[in-house]
C-alpha cells in the first residue's frame, strides 16, 4: 500500500518552525512513530514540519548541574556520545530500543511526544527526574516528566509548542543502574512490562531507591511506596519477597494483544526480584 | 521541492513532493528497485538503506529528510561490475533464498562493518535483529557477514 505524500516542510530556523506549528503543523523528527501512525490512519496531520535538523534541537550541553539534550538527537548518537557516560541507566535503556536502524532514526524528543505507555526511554527519563524544556508562541517553559506525560499518548504540549530539549540532572553519588524489559522478541519489542531502577547502596543495604515501571500503567509509573519500603533492606531477593505483591498492586495494566493485565501485574512483581538478584550479584 | 542529494556516490537532483517516502522516490522515481518494501512500518528491515553511513528505513523516511545527504542503496555496493564481499559471501553461504530480504540485510550488515569491522557472531546477530528473513533461517546470513568481515580485514591488511 502506498502512502500519499503528506504536505511537509523543512523550516530553516526554529522561529520558522514555530510559525508552522502555530498554524497546526505537526513536528516530525525521526518519523519512527509518527509516520507509522499516519500509515495506519491513526494520525492525519495536515502538515508535517521537519524539525530533526534544527541546530537548536541538536545541542548537547554539559552544565554544572546536569546535561541538556536536544530533542532531535537520536538514540544512536546519545549511545556513543561521551556526555552520556554519566548516565549509565540512559545508555542501558537506549541500547534495548528498536533495532540499529530505529536507534539511528528515533529521538528522545520524539519518544516524549509519542508518550507511549511502553516508551522505554521514558523509564530512564523518569528515574533521572528529567525536565522537559518546551518552546512555543508564548515563550519557554520547563516541566518535570510526571507533569509532561499526562496519559497514554497524551502530553501537556499546547498547540504550537515544541519539545526543545530534555534536562537531566546529574544523580548524586553513584547509584547502581538496572533495566529489564520483558517482551516477545528481542529486537523491536514493545515491552509487556519493564522495570528500571537507580539504587544507592551503602554497606550492603539499600540506602535509597528509585524505581520506574513501563507498560503497566497509563504512563511510566514510580511506585513510591515500594521505593520507600526498600530503604535499609539487604540486597537479597528473599528479603524483598513481601514487596512483590505491593509492586504488583501499584500497577494499572491493561490487557491487549501482547499480554493480559494479570500477566503484566505478575511480571512487574517478579521484575523486582530480578532487580534484587542483579544487585546481589554485584556491579 | 527541488531535492538535491548524493545517491550511490553521484549527485542527484530531482523534483519530488517533500513528503514522498524515500522508498517510493528510490523505486518509482529513480528506478532503483533493489530496495524492497516489506511491512512498511519499520518492523522488517527490508527497506534499509544507508544515509550518511547510518542505517535508515526508507519506508519511514521522507524525501526532505535526505536533502544534502549521502544515500547508499544496494545498487551502490558492487563496484566496477564486481560484487561487494558481503554479496559474494551471501552467495557462497547460500544466505539467499527468495532474496526479498537480501538488500535490507546487505545494507544493515554494511552499516555494521562500517562501525565494527571485527564483530563477534553474537554482535552480528544482535545487529541484524531488526531484519526479518522468512526463508533461510538466519544462520547462513550470519555466516556470510562473518566471512565477508574476515575477507575485508584481510584485504585491508594486505593493502597496508
Amino acid at each position: 500500500m502506498r502512502l500519499r505524500p503528506i504536505p511537509a516542510v523543512k523550516p530553516r530556523s526554529l522561529e520558522e518552525a514555530l510559525r508552522y506549528l502555530e498554524e497546526g503543523g505537526r513536528p516530525l523528527a525521526g518519523g519512527t512513530d509518527l509516520l507509522v501512525a499516519i500509515r495506519k490512519g491513526q494520525e492525519k496531520p495536515e502538515l508535517l514540519v521537519y524539525v530533526g535538523e534544527l541546530p537548536e534541537l541538536r545541542i548537547l550541553r554539559e552544565g554544572p548541574e546536569g546535561l541538556e539534550i536536544g530533542a532531535a538527537l537520536t538514540h544512536a548518537e546519545l549511545l556513543v556520545h561521551p556526555a552520556t557516560e554519566r548516565f549509565p541507566i540512559l545508555r542501558a535503556v537506549l541500547r534495548t530500543i528498536g533495532s540499529p536502524a530505529i536507534r539511528a532514526m528515533g529521538t528522545l524528543g520524539g519518544n516524549l511526544v509519542t508518550a507511549s505507555p511502553a516508551g522505554d526511554s521514558l523509564v530512564a527519563l523518569s528515574l533521572l527526574e528529567a525536565r522537559v524544556r518546551l518552546v512555543g508562541p508564548r515563550g519557554e517553559r520547563e516541566l518535570p516528566i510526571p507533569e509532561f506525560l499526562v496519559g497514554p499518548r497524551k502530553t501537556a504540549l499546547e498547540r504550537g509548542e515544541l519539545v526543545r530539549s530534555v534536562f537531566l540532572p546529574y544523580p548524586e553519588g553513584h547509584p547502581r543502574s538496572f533495566f529489564r524489559k520483558v517482551g516477545r522478541r528481542r529486537a523491536l519489542i514493545i515491552a509487556v512490562a519493564s522495570l528500571g531502577a537507580l539504587v544507592w547502596v551503602r554497606d550492603g543495604r539499600v540506602e535509597r531507591a528509585r524505581l520506574a515501571l513501563g507498560s503497566v500503567a497509563p504512563t511510566v509509573l514510580r511506585p513510591r511506596d515500594v521505593e520507600e519500603a526498600l530503604v535499609g533492606r539487604p540486597l537479597a531477593p528473599e528479603a524483598w519477597e513481601d514487596l512483590v505483591p505491593v509492586l504488583s498492586a501499584a500497577t494499572q495494566p491493561i490487557s491487549d494483544l501482547r499480554a493480559t493485565a494479570e500477566y503484566r501485574r505478575k511480571v512487574a512483581g517478579r521484575l523486582l526480584l530480578a532487580l534484587a538478584e542483579a544487585l546481589q550479584a554485584g556491579p | 521541492m527541488r531535492l538535491k542529494f548524493r545517491l550511490n556516490g553521484r549527485p542527484v537532483e530531482v523534483e519530488v513532493p517533500p513528503g514522498r517516502r524515500l522508498l517510493d522516490l528510490l523505486r518509482e522515481d529513480l528506478g532503483l528497485i533493489g530496495t524492497k518494501e516489506g511491512c512498511g512500518e519499520g518492523e522488517c528491515g527490508a527497506c534499509t538503506v544507508l544515509v550518511d553511513g547510518k542505517p535508515r528505513l526508507s519506508c519511514l523516511t521522507l524525501a526532505l529528510q535526505v536533502e544534502g545527504k549521502d544515500v547508499l542503496t544496494v545498487e551502490g555496493l558492487a563496484q566496477g561490475g564486481k560484487l561487494h564481499p558481503l554479496q559474494e559471501a551471501l552467495v557462497e553461504t547460500a544466505g539467499v533464498q527468495c532474496g526479498f530480504c537480501t538488500p535490507g540485510f546487505l545494507m544493515a550488515a554494511y552499516a555494521l562493518l562500517l562501525e565494527n569491522p571485527n564483530p563477534t557472531r553474537e554482535e552480528v546477530r544482535a545487529w541484524l535483529s531488526g531484519n526479518l528473513c522468512r526463508c533461510t533461517g538466519y544462520e547462513q546470513i550470519v555466516d556470510a557477514v562473518l566471512l565477508a568481515a574476515r575477507r575485508l580485514r584481510e584485504e585491508k591488511g594486505a593493502e597496508s
